[in-house]
């Protein structure tokens, strides 16, 4: 990882995360830089949904700080189980225009130009024709086919992705990486939490080994070692009632 | 033949001015009322409304007994009782454990039992039917635009936030992350509930007023699939509803706000069976499916 600050989109400084004094992320020094494809593995509870979490200000640091020496980007998610009603009687082609808000916001119109990008977001996750079918009659990779076409129309610099692969099939998640290396080469920032290490090694050129202690961030190779997988395997998963008072802010805990 | 149709259908409301007053109010009612229905289903609020028309009651008790049968007062009576009693569960579910639906039964019931002891001191109670059961063939001119208006402001608000409100329901976790506009959408579209309530309960009485929101939407869930579908056959359903409803309370003399009700009502049990969606469909071809 260069170590150079002017290119660095985020900047973590000490982070600590987590729920009512229990941290979920903690101590967490290091750098995003712009053009990132960084995948957050890690055991569940280990703190990598927290982190994005952090990153959309949804919730606040316990300790340290968040950085963004850029200013702070704008930024699209997907998140791990989206909400949806989807008994809603809305066609597809209306719920992709939504990616449009940051733009349009709640009040403007929809312009012929803005459909258009629908159509072609729609192409783009390989659901051309699918603009008039009704939310309900999708499959659930065809679903999460249709989030990432809104994600597309957000035209975010900054893309988080909650478990993006997580229910959907191969051909999905092959047509889907895709889509997301063209974000990295189009210079946009994707910061992915995934599990499927294979997965990782063979797309993602940065991770981050997140078990609520950092056990390593930079090229993928260099943190995805047995010894730190077998340190992640290891996490106390449950939170301690009892833990007492960290003390460890004076000290470097970089990975 | 021609004639006995044109009896049974039209000469109503072309002999007598009353009759086509009546018609006018309903169909203003219907356009305003119905699409408010609509998101009132979508939003899984459908007894919110019931529940807000009860609330209305001693606002316009009050109304009442202060002014008479005044349409002024008894509107803006029935408008400061429903907006306290959403305004006080919406918000109050914001700030305590309490959720909406449960400060929303506290409220109504506290409003309803109000506004009974409101109506019980009062000797004349004639004057207070029309209160509960609507005077739809009573409308003057006053009354008509008093719809008319609320029809208009209604129209342009859902329009104006057609898309937060969708989205409110649909994704209410994009609608946070974009926007703030989530909590007046909600308190606007409440506004809208009382105001059209108040509207309904000069034609049809407090207690009917919220069966032309409800079941017009209800029963066009049966027929349409996609949003603008379901607003436009719940509008149309509301309109056929009207019509045959006052012709029926002509024809055979029965009181109108509960023979449009129940008209309403016949069409939502027809649709139930005879819908896209509805029931004959499933029992005729239970296990029919297309060629892969």
């Amino acid at each position: 990882m260069t170590n150079n600050p002017a290119q660095a989109l985020i900047q973590f400084n000490n982070l600590t995360l987590g729920y009512e004094m229990h941290p979920a992320v903690h101590h967490l020094h290091g750098q995003i830089l712009t053009g990132d494809l960084l995948a957050v593995v890690g055991p569940n509870g280990g703190g990598k949904s927290t982190l994005l979490k952090g990153l959309m200000e949804e919730i606040r640091p316990l300790g340290g700080t968040i950085s963004w020496p850029l200013g702070r980007s704008q930024l699209a998610y997907l998140p791990q189980r989206a909400r949806l009603d989807l008994d809603f009687p809305l066609r597809v082609a209306d719920f992709v225009s939504l990616g449009h808000w940051p733009r349009r916001g709640a009040f403007a119109a929809i312009k012929s130009t803005d459909k258009q990008a629908v159509e072609q977001a729609l192409k783009a996750v390989g659901l051309t024709g699918f603009g008039k079918r009704s939310l309900d009659s999708l499959s659930g990779g065809q679903l999460q086919r249709v989030l990432f076409a809104r994600l597309l129309l957000e035209d975010a610099p900054l893309i988080l992705l909650d478990e993006p692969f997580a229910a959907v099939d191969e051909a999905t998640t092959v047509d889907l990486l895709a889509l997301i290396k063209q974000w990295q080469a189009e210079g946009r920032t994707v910061i992915a939490v995934l599990h499927d290490l294979h997965q990782v090694r063979t797309h993602f050129p940065k991770c981050l080994l997140l078990a609520r202690d950092v056990l390593g961030m930079g090229v993928t190779e260099t943190v995805l070692t047995a010894e730190n997988l077998a340190k992640a395997r290891k996490m106390q998963v449950l939170a301690d009632p009892l833990a007492p008072i960290c003390d460890l802010d004076e000290v470097e805990v970089q990975g | 033949m021609i004639d006995w149709v044109y009896q049974a259908l039209f000469a109503p409301f072309i002999d007598f001015g009353f009759m086509r007053r009546a018609l006018v109010g309903c169909i203003a009612l219907s356009i305003s009322a119905t699409p408010v229905g609509v998101f009132l289903m979508l939003r899984r609020m459908s007894l919110t409304g019931d529940a807000i028309a009860h609330a209305i009651l001693p606002g316009a008790a009050l109304g009442y007994m202060v002014a008479g049968l005044s349409l002024g007062a008894m509107t803006l009576g029935g408008l400061i009782a429903g907006w306290v009693v959403a305004l006080l569960s919406g918000g109050l579910a914001r700030i305590t454990v309490l959720k909406e639906d449960a400060n929303l039964a506290v409220f109504y019931l506290l409003s309803l039992a109000l506004g009974v002891l409101l109506v019980s001191t009062q000797s004349r109670n004639i004057d207070l039917l029309h209160l509960l059961f609507g005077s739809v063939l009573a409308l003057d001119n006053e009354a008509l635009i008093l719809l008319a208006g609320i029809a208009t402001i209604t129209l342009i608000l859902l329009a104006v936030f057609l898309r937060p409100l969708i989205l409110e329901c649909l994704d209410p976790d994009f609608l946070r992350r974009h926007s703030k506009v989530g909590t007046t959408t909600h308190l606007v579209f409440l506004a809208l509930v009382v105001l059209n309530l108040v509207a309904g309960f000069q034609a049809l009485g407090t207690l009917m007023a919220v069966g032309i929101m409800i079941l017009p939407a209800t029963a066009a869930r049966f027929w349409a699939r996609q949003l603008d579908q379901l607003l436009l056959v719940a509008l149309g359903l509301a309109l056929l509803g009207c019509w045959l409803g006052l012709l029926m309370s002509w024809h055979l003399d029965l009181p109108t706000g509960p023979a449009i009700i129940l008209v309403l009502g016949s069409l939502h049990i027809f649709s139930l069976f005879a819908g896209r969606d509805g029931l004959l469909k499933r029992w005729l071809h239970p296990n029919k499916h297309l060629k892969s």
